[in-house]
């Protein structure tokens, strides 16, 4: 009976780790099959072992839930390089491009030191006991604290971070220092291939004209019967399925919103398990036992914008929850392996430089107002142990590439350059008025991006365009989306933006423009 | 086309005036002859008083009825909703029906309430099925959440009763009367947040009844977190989502004023809790203030020469059960921030286009239904007309709410009438 197990153990390892599935997936794979081992003892022959656990495996609904890890972990992981290629390529395979994200990461941690040194406080600390229990008892309404936070200032602003990819250049490429026609007349400057309409048009081939689309026909004027009942219908059926990729496909046209928090959770294969939660409440404890410099940095960064947002001012608590455990999280750590960003060491008091005593400081933190990608989720969840799940997830797949510097095409580089390029190409006069009045559009249009629009929309609308970053395992949507705002509302004041509808003016630049 | 409209007001609001100006009528004043007079209720209540009363003409319309107060005094709306369901029970109306609780299915939407000090025996026997409940005390004919206090102890009612009797005034005219509700200490949360929902209604007509439900209501946040607990009894910005009480705390945000749309409300539910639930909230929020309108237009002075516009006041509880708090009749046109501005502005606007067709000199004759175009963000939430020609009104045998599905938010978004949906 022993050997029985061992073999079964066996053969469910060979099948999970070929399939390179994280730990908690594995375990309770194992579990759930020594529970039916344990159920069925009598019957279960050497001979028909394979055989029966391919039968387990599909009754149980495990090959879904093994198919949607390994979908998953497509989605996430980059396509397979050269195998003699070293690591640092599949961070970022072009040289300048590291070296320009290593020395903005060395700017942001000396900015970080030297306000430990103004303001004489460590980036860590224990809290006292006492104060633990109080943060404790306001854990749901860290809102209602209003610490002086006047000598903290914020790491760098957006127009910073632009600033450092304007002077990006690429050793190689000899563009001249006198402007020609054949220099880009935009303020990227490094040539990365970019998709163009025809590119655009064919990756999403979705959007289309001739294709029902939530958040146009669902307008009020277009009778449901139409696409809309229709959808809902189908998007039952994917979930009800449980298949990922399904999942990934829907959402292109859109999602209903009542279904929308599932759907997301079954691209992002979040299910918050007991483990899941379990995780979180360490997490959480975590934040409790140690006061860490960024929370002063990320009480401060909600405090300038969520708290006085329209939309987002009632979730403020909630982002305190889901930030301050964000930045303790280590397994976010995992992500580095793909991005070009290196998280920043510290040493332990007395200990600098001895790698035994290096900790990572602090694992994951960007400065520029990253928490309103949290906060369009919180309409959908509002369980904080899933919502922080799926922000964690939201931010290894694609926002932290609007935070680093890499030429990936859902990188921020490349999402300026395709923004500049789609705008040179299509509306020239635009973009050369623009240009001459000194108001160069990508100067406006930064924020937006890097902030994946969020802020800027009615969340409706944000909601629809997030379902179609999901939907395409793409940020280059983005760019696309803001090429419409930078031709529709030219002069208009913000409070009109709100009500602007995204998703027809999309459609309508990307299928409709002659090329 | 005969002159301008000529128009006086005692409420100096810019978005009252900047609308008047816009259609280009022209400011007069009280003792000259005027169309349109835009006046506060203490004004309402001289112009249609025995004494100094005048007649109204023709071409003359005010935005009270006179005796609006039988809806938006809290005593008299509890005390006309109470008499209309009895008397829906004793025609045997299917809309009497109770549960085996005794409770009424589809009109216990007002929390249980007394006069006091008339009713306090009534009270005493309530309070005593339930000791550990709270309860909200409110004077009757303030706003803004003045003179307002939660207990839960039958001493502190003693107490207060004792004191008021010893400084000076005697509560034996409504003035002092207060009313006594059952609180809803369960209040739907949203980031933990207690909030009310403010909604605009405009009725231009009680016999028949028809009314306008504007589109773009909004939730009002407390800004501390909520606590059932006791202990908190005496935290009015716990307790209480009036932006005038509000304003006070130290959190008030002067950006957004602690306001939410009402989109973003149902964004929220739609995608936390399913479609299903969040249309049948709506569609019940829209039954208990058509209900509350039909409880007191017989006794409504139904003059011609009215229309009103009130804010409409909802808690909805953890349960999704809306309840209806209170009918203001002189919603604030006080703009906290730029979008409330822009909100109140159109508000008067749409009010204006339905109450005034055209920006003309009105005649108050007219058959009040105007066109669906020029209704704005305004609905047609219930016209007692249109219902009885489908010849449905009679044969109210649905229940709230159930028969709606998609259809019934459908039906909103279009601005079609609203009526079918919880027949």
């Amino acid at each position: 009976e022993l050997k029985l197990c061992s073999d079964c153990t066996h053969i469910i390892s060979c099948t999970v780790s070929s399939v390179k599935i994280i730990n908690p997936l594995y375990s309770r794979l194992y579990r759930s099959f020594l529970f039916f081992v344990s159920l069925h003892k009598p019957e279960i022959k050497l001979e028909s072992l394979k055989e029966d656990i391919k039968d387990f495996l599909k009754t149980s609904g495990w090959e879904k839930k093994l198919q949607n890890a390994v979908y998953s972990e497509l989605n996430v992981f980059p396509s397979p390089c050269h195998p003699a290629a070293p690591p640092e390529h599949i961070k970022e395979p072009l040289a300048y491009m590291r070296k320009a994200q290593g020395s903005w990461e060395k700017r942001i941690l000396k900015s970080l030191n030297s306000m430990c040194t103004e303001l004489n406080i460590p980036l860590a600390q224990k809290r006292p006991a006492n104060e633990q229990k109080e943060l404790l008892n306001k854990w749901n309404e860290m809102g209602t604290d209003e610490p002086d936070l006047s000598l903290f200032r914020p790491v760098y602003a957006p127009k910073d971070f632009l600033e450092v990819l304007m002077n990006l250049r690429n050793p190689n490429y000899e563009n001249g220092e006198q402007p020609s026609f054949r220099n880009h007349l935009g303020l990227i400057q490094v040539p990365l291939k970019v998709k163009d309409i025809p590119e655009l048009k064919e990756g999403f081939s979705e959007l289309g004209l001739n294709i029902g689309q939530l958040g146009i026909d669902d307008s009020a004027q277009v009778p449901p019967e139409f696409f809309e009942n229709e959808h809902v219908r189908v998007g039952q059926k994917v979930l009800a399925e449980q298949d990922s990729a399904a999942a990934q496909q829907y959402v292109r046209q859109g999602c209903p919103t009542a279904l929308r928090a599932d759907l997301w959770a079954l691209i992002l294969n979040i299910s918050n398990q007991p483990e899941d939660i379990l995780y979180y409440e360490q997490l959480k404890s975590n934040v409790i036992q140690h006061n860490l410099l960024v929370d002063s940095l990320i009480y401060k960064d909600v405090k300038l914008t969520a708290s006085n947002d329209d939309y987002y001012f009632v979730f403020e608590d909630y982002l305190y929850q889901v930030l301050l455990c964000f930045s303790r999280d280590t397994s976010v750590l995992e992500h580095f392996a793909y991005s070009s960003a290196t998280p920043p060491k510290s040493y332990i008091q007395g200990k600098l430089g001895m790698e035994e005593y290096a900790v990572y400081y602090p694992p994951n933190v960007n400065y520029n107002s990253f928490i309103l990608s949290v906060a369009p989720l919180c309409f959908l969840y509002h369980e904080p142990s899933k919502l922080y799940q799926i922000f964690r997830e939201m931010y290894v797949r694609f926002f932290f590439r609007l935070h680093s510097i890499s030429s990936h095409p859902s990188g921020i580089v490349s999402l300026c350059l395709l923004f500049e390029t789609l705008l040179q190409t299509h509306l020239p006069q635009l973009f050369y008025h623009l240009r001459e009045i000194g108001a160069q559009p990508l100067r406006i249009s930064f924020k937006w991006m890097v902030r994946a629009f969020s802020g800027y929309l009615a969340t409706d609308q944000l909601l629809l365009l997030w379902d179609r970053i999901l939907g395409y395992n793409s940020l280059e949507i983005l760019a696309g989306n803001r090429i419409i705002f930078t031709k529709h509302v030219k002069s208009a004041v913000l409070a009109d933006l709100s009500t602007l509808k995204v998703m027809p003016l999309l459609q309508i630049f990307l299928f409709a423009t002659v090329t | 086309m005969a002159g301008k409209v000529k128009w006086v007001t005692d409420i100096e609001k810019s978005v009252l005036i900047n609308n008047f100006e816009k259609r280009g009528w022209i400011q007069v004043a009280e003792n000259e002859d005027w169309n349109f007079y835009w006046m506060s209720v203490q004004t309402i209540r001289n112009v249609f008083s025995v004494e100094t009363g005048y007649r109204l003409s023709d071409d003359q319309i005010v935005n009270h009825f006179p005796n609006h107060y039988e809806l938006t005094r809290k005593d008299l709306m509890v005390k006309n909703i109470k008499r209309y369901r009895k008397e829906l029970e004793k025609e045997g109306s299917p809309l009497a029906e109770k549960d085996e609780n005794g409770k009424y299915i589809y009109l216990d939407f007002v929390p249980v309430t007394f006069m006091l000090p008339a009713d306090y025996n009534l009270f005493v026997e309530e309070f005593r099925k339930n000791p550990s409940s709270t309860w909200i005390m409110k004077p009757c004919g303030k706003a803004q959440g003045k003179g307002i206090f939660l207990i839960n102890k039958l001493s502190q009612i003693k107490k207060w009763s004792r004191d008021s009797k010893t400084s000076s005034f005697v509560s034996q005219s409504s003035k002092e009367a207060y009313v006594i509700s059952l609180y809803i200490n369960n209040p739907l949360l949203i980031g933990g947040k207690k909030f009310d929902l403010r909604l605009y209604v405009l009725v231009s007509t009680y016999r028949p009844l028809r009314c306008y439900m504007y589109k773009l209501g909004f939730c009002r946040f407390c800004t501390v977190k909520y606590t059932p607990s006791t202990s908190e009894l005496d935290n009015m910005f716990v307790h209480l989502t009036n932006v005038a009480i509000q304003k006070h705390g130290d959190d008030y945000n002067h950006i957004h004023g602690g306001k939410w749309t009402v989109s973003n409300l149902r964004l929220y539910l739609e995608s936390t809790r399913g479609k299903e639930v969040t249309n049948k909230l709506f569609d019940e929020i829209h039954w208990i203030i058509v209900q509350s309108l039909k409880a007191v237009a017989p006794v409504m002075n139904n003059d011609k020469h009215c229309f009103e516009c009130y804010g409409y006041d909802i808690i909805i509880d953890d349960k999704l059960k809306p309840w209806l708090i209170e009918v203001n009749a002189s919603p604030s046109l006080t703009s906290s921030t730029a979008n409330d501005r822009i909100l109140k502005y159109n508000l008067i606007n749409d009010t204006l286009n339905i109450a005034v067709p055209n920006g003309e000199i009105p005649d108050c004759k007219w058959n009040k239904s105007p066109p669906k175009e020029v209704l704005g963000n305004y609905e047609v939430l219930y016209d007692e007309e249109m219902a009885q020609s489908d010849g449905t009104d009679r044969d109210l045998r649905g229940r709230p709410g159930q028969s709606t599905g998609v259809k019934g938010s459908r039906a909103r978004d279009s601005g079609k009438p609203v009526l079918t949906t919880w027949k």
